[in-house]
This record gives structure tokens, C-alpha cells and sequence, in this order.
């Protein structure tokens, strides 16, 4: 393996589009079943049996719904900004696979003597011996993150739906108002990482039972509750899904989509949900480190907080607009700035 | 550095086929049988009223203008809080200063209102 191109060696490349395709697969799988899991266990807790008709315990229910959602007629009303509304789900939707990119999913693994970390955006340093990854794979999370509001902006203002203009204006105002303070919790965690390269962060928190290696659920607990709940509010996840509080605004932004563009919105939300839980995982609960092999450690510790967001569903009623914008910026704003200064003056007392 | 952000430009591509070639897919497919009842704006049933193009709360904007100052503040805390450590007692009087102003802003657009929703 001599050849090269742009001075990486062929099974750069292979190994690059291996990766990507398996977790692009393995994203949508889990956006599919996270769908039914939801109904499943929501309806189980309310002793319900959720979806039962299609296959064994209704476990083709995802495929069933995508095949429905496939064949339906696609409906573009006619007052509405075609081309706004044609490309707002797509904007929507790849933000929301994109982020996966930079999140480590597994220890390095040797293929052919050549070394590949588990992680999308990352290549093995043969000669500083470590693995390379964007040194800025947070800040690259957080834009991501803000992407995803202008498919929810654009699809709620192209439609020319009173409902769909409403659910896009909140919407926004909430990811807004929670991308800041979701941005201000993990600030704290950066003061003790030293860098923004998810590999560090993960590194660091290689050893559960020492306190220099623990997670940083435990060293940062205000932070890793405050920046769970602001992401769930960024996605626009129960409790904080006002912008498609159905009891007022019938569907939200998404009142006027219909067929596959529904599912785009629909994999996105859900997509987003995924990504949010393994940037959790990844910054406080220790990424891929723990007693089983690293990808499953990794894949456990995700599903838990997917089942964990689902519970939340489940059990707490959904907020008020002014109740969940008093929360976002009277609340949650002036505890993470609380948290940084303690953080600073704890850091500075210790060294 | 070109191996680590190569990758992330496969995995856009890959997305944005998957959603176009759905997209594309689901309309080729899909029946078309539009009326101009159907495509109405939804109004539960009622005759749409004007046009959704409306004036809006000044309160999304006020937000939106909030949100821009203290994103630049969050932006500002980055680099400090990674060269925290390094910095020392210098780090920690310097920011505690900027976000003793940044309070001193936080707390006069708070008694102004302007985080109020009635």
C-alpha cells in the first residue's frame, strides 16, 4: 500500500467511506426503531401494547410507515415559496446526520497494519503516533446544531400557513434561546478538558473508579443536567415541544408538508434526538470507555439516553411558551454562568 | 489535517443524496391529484383570512438580538476555557471581569422587560 492520494494511502480512503456508510446506516436504523421503540414504550407505560399488527409485536412498523409515507401525495400549496419549500426539509435533515461525524464511537482498530480510530473525522498520525480528529469537533457540533433551525425557519415562513409561520417563529426563538445555554453548560467542561477534540475529551475520562479519569457527570453534574435538558429543549423534545404543540397549532411548522418531506422533518427531529444523546455520552459519560467492547459500551450508553428521553415523554406535561422561555433565559442562562465562575475559582484554588 | 475533514464532506454528500433522492423518489411516485381546495392554505376547515405574511411579535426579534450578544459572549469563553488552566489567576480576574459586565447587561435587559412574555 504505496500509493497515495493527497498524500493519504489508499486504505485511507476505503476505511474513510467504510465508516461513513456503516454509520450512516446504522443512524438511520436507529432514527427508524427509535420511532417504534417510542410508541412501544410510551404505550406501554400507559398500559397500552403500542403498534401490534405489522409483524411479530409490530416490529415492522418503522418500514411500514416509510413505505406509507413513500407512496403519499405530495402537496406544495399553492401560495406557498416553492423552492423555499421544497429545500427546507433537506436543510432540516443533514445538519442533523452530519454531526455524527466528529463523535468517537469506538478505540482505534488495525485493518492490513494500518490504524483506524473509530470516529468519522479522524486519521491515524503515524509519525506523532495518535490520532489526529478536528480540534474543534465541539464548535462543530454546536454549528450543526444551529443549522438544523433554518429548515424549521424556512419550512414554517415558506409555507404561507398561519399555523406553520407561528410554530416556525417559536421554534426558532426556543432553539436559539437553548443553543445558548446549552453552549454556556459545556464551557465548564472544556476549562477541565483543555481542548475542544472530542478524542481529548474522551481520553479523559478513560478511568471510572479515579477521580482524575471519572466521568464528567461527576465532576460537572450541574453542567451535564443543564446541557441535557437544553439540548432536549433544542430539539424540541417534550417537555419543550411547543412548536408542534398540537393542541394550538395543529402540526407546527410542519402543518403543510405531507409524504416524504413529512419524513424528512420527522428522521431529522429523530436524528437529532440520536446525535444529542451521543454528544451527551461523548462530553459526560465516559464516550466509548467502559467494561464492555468500546462500539458497544458506546451503542449501550446511547440507548440508554434515547430510552431516558422517551421516558421524560412519557411523564412530564409539556410547558408553557412563557414558562419554557422564563426557564431558558431566567434560569438555565444564570446557572451556567454560576457554574463557569465556580468552576474557575475551584480550578484555580486547587493548582 | 485534510484526513480528519475529508471524511465530514463524504458524510454531507451521503446526506444530501439520501434526502434528495427520497424526495425526488416520493414525488415521482407518489399520485398527484391537486384541487384548488387542496391546496389551500390548512385553516382547520375554515376559509384562509389574508395572507400568513404578517407583522409577528417584536419579542421574536428582541430574542433573536439577545441571543446574537450572548452568543459572542459563549464564543468569547471558548478559547479562555481551554487555555484556562494555563492562564492562572490572570484568566480567572480577566473573565471574572468580563462576565461581571456581561451580568451587569444581563440583569438591565432583565428588569427592562425584554425577557417577559405576556
Amino acid at each position: 500500500m504505496d500509493t497515495t492520494i493527497l498524500g493519504l494511502p489508499l486504505i485511507y480512503y476505503a476505511a474513510m467511506i467504510l465508516k461513513v456508510l456503516v454509520v450512516f446506516v446504522f443512524v438511520l436504523l436507529t432514527v427508524a426503531y427509535a420511532t417504534y421503540a417510542e410508541r412501544k414504550i410510551i404505550g406501554h407505560m400507559q398500559v397500552r401494547l403500542g403498534p401490534m399488527r405489522t409483524g411479530w409485536h409490530g416490529l415492522l412498523q418503522p418500514i411500514a410507515d416509510g413505505v406509507k409515507l413513500f407512496f403519499k401525495e405530495e402537496i406544495v400549496p399553492a401560495q406557498a415559496s416553492k423552492f423555499t419549500f421544497l429545500i427546507a426539509p433537506l436543510i432540516a435533515l443533514i445538519p442533523a446526520f452530519i454531526s455524527f461525524a466528529v463523535i468517537p464511537f469506538g478505540d482505534t482498530v488495525e485493518l492490513f497494519g494500518y490504524k483506524i480510530p473509530l470516529q468519522i473525522a479522524s486519521v491515524y498520525d503515524t509519525q506523532a503516533g495518535r490520532v489526529l480528529d478536528l480540534n474543534v469537533g465541539v464548535l462543530y457540533i454546536l454549528a450543526m446544531a444551529s443549522l438544523g433551525v433554518y429548515g424549521i425557519v424556512l419550512a414554517g415562513w415558506s409555507s404561507n400557513n398561519k399555523y406553520s409561520l407561528l410554530g416556525g417563529l417559536r421554534s426558532s426563538a426556543q432553539m436559539i434561546s437553548y443553543e445558548l445555554a446549552a453552549g454556556l453548560a459545556i464551557v465548564s467542561v472544556f476549562m477541565l478538558s483543555e481542548s475542544l477534540s472530542l478524542q481529548k475529551i474522551v481520553a479523559d475520562q478513560s478511568n471510572f473508579f479515579s477521580w482524575s479519569g471519572t466521568w464528567y457527570a461527576f465532576k460537572q453534574p450541574l453542567a451535564f443536567i443543564l446541557f441535557f435538558i437544553c439540548s432536549l429543549a433544542e430539539i424540541n423534545r417534550t417537555p419543550f415541544d411547543l412548536p408542534e404543540a398540537e393542541s394550538e397549532l395543529v402540526s407546527g411548522f410542519c402543518t403543510e408538508y405531507s409524504s416524504m418531506k413529512y419524513a424528512m422533518f420527522f428522521m431529522a427531529e429523530y436524528a437529532n434526538m440520536v446525535t444529542v444523546c451521543a454528544v451527551t455520552v461523548t462530553l459526560f459519560l465516559g464516550g466509548w470507555h467502559g467494561p464492555l467492547h468500546p462500539v458497544l459500551n458506546f451503542i449501550v450508553k446511547v440507548y440508554f439516553l434515547i430510552f431516558v428521553c422517551m421516558w421524560i415523554r412519557a411523564t412530564y406535561p409539556r410547558y408553557r411558551y412563557d414558562q419554557l422561555m422564563r426557564l431558558g433565559w431566567k434560569v438555565f442562562l444564570p446557572l451556567t454562568l454560576l457554574n463557569i465562575v465556580v468552576t474557575g475559582i475551584v480550578i484555580a484554588a486547587f493548582s | 489535517m485534510l484526513g480528519a475533514y475529508l471524511p465530514i464532506i463524504v458524510l454531507v454528500i451521503v446526506a444530501a443524496l439520501f434526502g434528495l433522492v427520497s424526495v425526488v423518489m416520493s414525488s415521482i411516485i407518489g399520485q398527484k391529484k391537486p384541487s384548488p381546495v387542496k391546496l389551500q392554505p390548512y385553516e382547520c376547515g375554515c376559509e384562509p383570512v389574508g395572507s400568513a405574511r404578517e407583522r409577528f411579535s417584536i419579542k421574536f426579534y428582541l430574542i433573536a438580538m439577545l441571543f446574537i450578544l450572548f452568543d459572542i459572549e459563549c464564543v468569547f469563553l471558548y478559547p479562555w476555557a481551554v487555555l484556562y488552566k494555563r492562564l492562572g489567576l490572570f484568566g480567572l480576574a480577566e473573565m471574572g471581569l468580563f462576565i461581571v459586565i456581561l451580568f451587569v447587561g444581563y440583569i438591565y435587559v432583565w428588569k427592562k422587560g425584554a425577557l417577559e412574555w405576556e
